[in-house]
């Protein structure tokens, strides 16, 4: 491939610079040295000769001199075994100590997968965790995001999942990191010995923003080659809320018509395309996402986590330090929860119902309301069932979880006051509590 | 002919600027040559000697330069015997084929055959010399459960065609000439089953549109008996995320009683459509005994393919269904999601620099949203036989708040309105269609009075709800607490229903009368209870009969005990019969 070097740049904004070139693709790697060192950055955008690039590193500092070396091929990452217990930028370039790799470059931002070649998921992820192994199962190839207040210990709840999953390898994705947070990260990891199973490609709140949109694109990448390789891949992507924030800069900047709170219109097909890429693939491994959304003003309705909900299989609800029942979901648990236990689904559905209506009574105490003999039996359930399912400190494999609904509602409630279907009673109502 | 052939000179995502020689036409395919492979978009905008052109695949590896050569023809699709159980992208492009090719990616630049390469047993219904106008049938098929119609071709001059030449009783591969026809001047055009149709333009060969009067059966009972859907009619169903929508198209495409369903899967997920290309295949479908996957067709465009032919997959949905009412049958479509198209224009029309409208949509949402659910409609044919096409779309509002351009435009011109809310979808309450808040204009299953009155213990029942919040339990009286309790075992007996449990995910129109019938009993009786715990107690002791009730087979054994039981249970403190409900029992 010819690689021309261009010295003229039309304009710079923000962090899109155009120049004047020929033979240049849509899409093409380029190289642009300035005085503080070089960056690459990427064609996004083709006019006559006129070629929009974004800088990876931010027009900060570039000249209209600097110089710009189209290399004809489109942005890659590396893949082998080498970038194990590696960490990376959202270029690619090494972060840690290690050499740089450049063997095997796989494109980023890939083609779909095929929806006839998909399977349905079916396989549970235990992770030890009540609210998500009762009420909203995790399954393998799922994606699924925690929305989260900021400030929430959404990143410990993310690590501890992380480990307690039976997956083959941990590719992490930061973006926006606070650097103790990556840190944090990297200890745990390293303490459990999980570190050697985990490659990282990591954005902090400092980088520059281009490379924040990379990280997705080259976290997925990687892992999707994993995956057909025949491993059970588990990426984590956090903070998705700041992969969109520099998005929308990028789109302001590009003058797009912003369609809402200031985000581009594209904003659910650029969240799905990565998303989307969770796959089991037959007879292959399979690409779990488990991601971050933080919430700006606890608003559920905010575009990011909207858009975010409209296109991942569920999300986790975390407040309070809780996984809440209500606003938490995963849409692929009855795929897996009527092969665990004949009573899951069940009590699963019946304890939330009830849940809801302890929630009514505590709203109807809190307006000062006489409470009827009904209101101390579920206010009695909800102080339980917070205390022993949603407490994210408590570590009980499903079945025991179950067991212990069951006692909860045995405690609290006759077997007709619950709901439940009668030959689920007749079965699985603690023995003690029939009279 | 040789067909006009332009240079790329601008590309901005999926927007590739075109400059070109001779006439071209808007909406005229058109394919960009990057090397071997060749990509296809379609001309959205003219001006001067410039051609937008929506590409369908990414656009990485385009540069200024590349060629272009324009087809002609409008983006159409091919309609023939083989449609059904076909699994196609939004451009028609058989994915199951489109794998075995390329394996587990989607590859761009790779177009198949839409139809088949089949061959059919065909029979002639027409002679030499016999004279047809577009869509006369001149030939059957036997496709699966149905006997596909071959048709004279619809972009064919609506003048006498006769007939010159047609092949006896046999089999005949799909794409060979099985017959020829002149028109009055002599233009003579060979025949084949299959024949193309441009997916924008609606078809309209019938000879009326007949007013949507008969109920769409979908075996769900908040639909059928409350919020009725109508065959040819159209309807919505919005709701935030996760509150339902999917879970209810499906039970839906599983239980209508419709010959064909179509499924457009419309920049969703794809998990979501592999759940029903791996279940229906499986199922039976209990009006013929095959089985499900003989009925539909799935068009699927999910959220990670190219935008604009999400854009395209809706039509290509809504022609197909078109063409089989054309042999008389009744087609479902069933869109998730609408506001998923609706971006893809909003895309479109961002990158054309268009004028924006509210939310960065285009002004014209309104009229392609009305010009689409105008497509559906029950009409009689030619032969004086009804066909139908129903469509019902979801809609998913950005944060799930219901006064946003696309559900408003969408709430004026569909017939029902399935409006699922959070606090039900939270709750549990499934399907979570808003009973209070929803609407249609059809008709239902049972009689519409004894709906209403149903339908008016709901609203009192929440209004007490609502008092309750404010006045507590204890400022409420016995009377209203009743009422209260009575809508409670509507919405949790009746309204809710569980898709996942074998026999109450679908509920024959025979079983939901019988069940409503002794529900409205229930409702309409004044009871002798004492206090609120008495109350309390009554009602929950029936909502468990109910439940329980709607669980076991129809017309089994512990139905017609349980059926007792209840009966017993309510007679038990029977009074008497509210007078208002008396007059219409
Ligand atoms: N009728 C139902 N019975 C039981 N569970 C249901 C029902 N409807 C929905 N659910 C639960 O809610 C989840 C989400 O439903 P669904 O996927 O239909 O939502 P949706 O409205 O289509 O959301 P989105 O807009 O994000 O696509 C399901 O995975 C299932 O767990
Ligand atoms: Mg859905």
């Amino acid at each position: 491939m010819m690689q021309k070097v261009y010295s003229k740049i039309e304009s710079i904004v923000g962090n899109v610079i155009t120049v004047r070139a020929e033979g240049v693709s849509n899409g093409d790697l380029a190289i642009v040295t300035t005085s503080q060192g070089t960056s690459y950055a990427n064609v996004i955008k083709l006019d006559h000769d006129l070629v929009s690039l974004q800088i990876f590193s931010g027009g900060q500092g570039v000249s209209t001199g600097d110089q710009i070396r189209f290399l004809g091929v489109p942005m890659r990452v590396s893949y082998s075994d080498n970038l194990m217990g590696r960490v990376f930028d959202g270029t690619g370039k090494p972060r840690d100590k290690g050499p740089s790799l450049t063997e095997n470059m796989v494109d980023i931002g890939g083609p779909a997968v095929n929806p006839a070649m998909r399977i349905v998921p079916r396989n549970m992820i235990r992770t030890g965790i009540p609210m998500i192994d009762v009420f909203n199962t995790l399954v393998e190839s799922q994606k699924l995001p925690i929305f989260s207040v900021s400030g929430e210990p959404y990143n410990q709840l993310l690590a501890r999942i992380a480990m307690q999953a039976e997956v083959d390898l941990i590719i992490l994705g930061g973006m926006g990191l606070k650097y103790d947070d990556f840190l944090y990260f990297k200890d745990t990891l390293e303490a459990s010995g999980a570190m050697s199973r985990t490659i990282m490609f990591v954005h902090t709140a400092s980088d520059p923003t281009v490379e924040c949109i990379l990280v997705p694109d080259m976290a997925l990448a990687v892992a999707e080659k994993f995956a057909l390789d025949g491993k059970k891949v588990l990426v984590l992507l956090t903070d998705m809320t700041n992969f969109a924030d520099s998005l929308k800069e990028m789109a302001i900047t590009m003058d797009q018509v912003p369609s809402n709170r200031g985000y581009p219109g594209d904003l659910y097909s650029a969240l799905a395309s990565r998303y989307e890429k969770a796959v089991d693939f037959e007879g292959a491994g399979s690409l779990t996402i488990l991601a971050v959304t933080t919430m700006p003003g606890d608003d559920v309705t905010h575009p990011v986590p909207d858009n975010t909900g409209y296109i991942t299989e569920g999300q986790y609800y975390l407040k309070g330090g809780r996984i809440e029942p209500f606003g938490s979901l995963s849409r692929l648990k009855q795929q897996v929860n009527k092969d665990t236990r004949d009573d899951h689904r069940a009590l699963m559905d019946g304890m939330i119902k009830l849940f809801a209506s302890y929630k009514e009574s505590v709203e109807k105490k809190s307006m000062g309301f006489m409470m009827t003999e009904w209101d101390e039996k579920l206010l009695k359930y909800g102080a339980l069932f917070e205390e022993k399912l949603m407490d994210l400190s408590v570590n009980i494999p499903l079945e025991q979880a179950l067991d212990l609904g069951w006692e909860i509602l045995a405690e609290c409630f006759e077997p007709n006051e619950t709901g439940l279907k009668s030959d689920l009673i007749l079965n699985r109502w603690p023995k003690k509590s029939v009279d | 002919m040789a067909n006009t052939s332009g240079r790329v000179i601008g590309v901005n995502g999926n927007m590739v600027s075109v400059e070109f020689d001779s006439a071209i036409s808007k909406n005229e395919v058109g394919y960009i040559l990057l090397g071997d492979v060749k990509l296809k978009g379609e001309v959205i905008k003219i001006n001067k000697n410039v051609a937008s052109l929506q590409v369908f695949e990414m656009t990485e590896g385009i540069s200024v330069g590349d060629s272009v050569e324009f087809s002609d023809e409008m983006l159409s699709v091919e309609l023939g015997p083989g449609l059904l159980q076909q699994i196609y992208d939004g451009l028609q492009n058989p994915l199951p084929e489109l794998a075995s090719q390329c394996g587990f990616f989607l590859q761009r630049g790779v177009y198949l055959d839409p139809i088949p390469n089949l061959d059919w047993e065909f029979t002639p219904s027409v002679k030499v010399g016999d004279l047809l106008r577009p869509a006369d049938t001149f030939g059957t098929v036997p496709e699966g459960l149905f006997t596909h119609e071959i048709m004279l071709p619809f972009s064919f001059a609506d003048v006498d065609w006769k007939v010159t030449s047609i092949k006896e009783k046999g089999t005949y591969n799909v794409r060979e000439e099985i017959a020829t026809v002149e028109d009055p001047k002599g233009n003579k055009r060979n025949l084949t089953m299959v024949f193309t149709w441009p997916v924008k333009r609606a078809i309209k060969t019938y000879e009326e549109r007949l007013r949507p009067d008969e109920t769409l059966v979908t075996k769900i009972r908040i639909i059928d008996t409350f919020l009725p859907v109508a065959k040819g009619g159209t309807y919505c169903t919005p709701g935030p995320f996760g509150a339902g929508k999917t879970v209810l198209q499906h039970m839906t495409s599983r239980n209508a009683d419709v010959d064909i369903v179509i499924i457009a899967a419309c920049g969703e997920r794809a998990g979501e459509v592999v759940e029903v290309l791996k279940e229906f295949p499986e199922l039976t479908d209990p009006k013929t005994g095959r089985s499900l996957m003989e009925r539909t067709i799935i068009i699927c465009n999910t959220s990670s393919m190219p935008v604009a032919s999400r854009e395209a997959s809706v039509y290509t949905a809504v022609t197909i269904a078109e063409y089989y009412r054309q042999m008389g049958l009744d087609i479902l479509l069933l869109a998730d999601s609408t506001s998923r198209w609706a971006q893809a224009m909003r895309e479109m029309s961002g990158r054309l620099e268009e004028i924006p409208g509210e939310e960065a949509f285009p002004a014209y949402l309104e009229s392609r949203i009305s010009e689409f659910y105008e497509r559906a409609g029950k009409v009689r044919l030619k032969d004086g036989r009804i066909g139908s096409v129903t469509i019902g779309g979801t809609v998913s509002p950005a944060g799930g708040n219901f006064e946003e351009p696309v559900t408003q435009a969408t709430l004026k011109v569909v017939g029902a309105f399935h409006g699922l809310s959070r606090e039900r979808s939270d709750a549990r309450k499934y399907p979570a269609i808003d009973p209070l808040g929803s609407w249609s204009k059809y008709v239902g299953i049972i009689a519409a009075n004894k709906v209403e009155y149903a339908r008016s213990i709901l609203f009192r029942g929440s209004e007490v709800n609502q008092m309750m919040k404010v006045v507590g339990e204890e400022g409420t009286s016995i009377a209203d607490y009743v009422v209260y309790q009575k809508s409670e075992l509507i919405d949790t007996c009746y309204l809710q229903q569980n898709s996942f449990d074998p026999v109450d995910s679908s509920i024959p129109i025979e079983r939901q009368r019988h069940v409503f019938d002794l529900m409205f009993t229930v409702l309409a009786a004044k009871y002798d209870l004492e206090s609120k715990k008495e109350v309390r107690s009554f009602f929950n002791t029936l909502r468990q009969k109910f439940l329980d009730w709607n669980n076991v087979e129809f017309k089994g054994e512990r139905f017609s005990q349980l059926e007792g039981e209840i009966k017993k249970l309510y007679k038990g403190k029977f009074v008497q019969f509210d007078h208002v409900a008396e007059k219409l029992m």
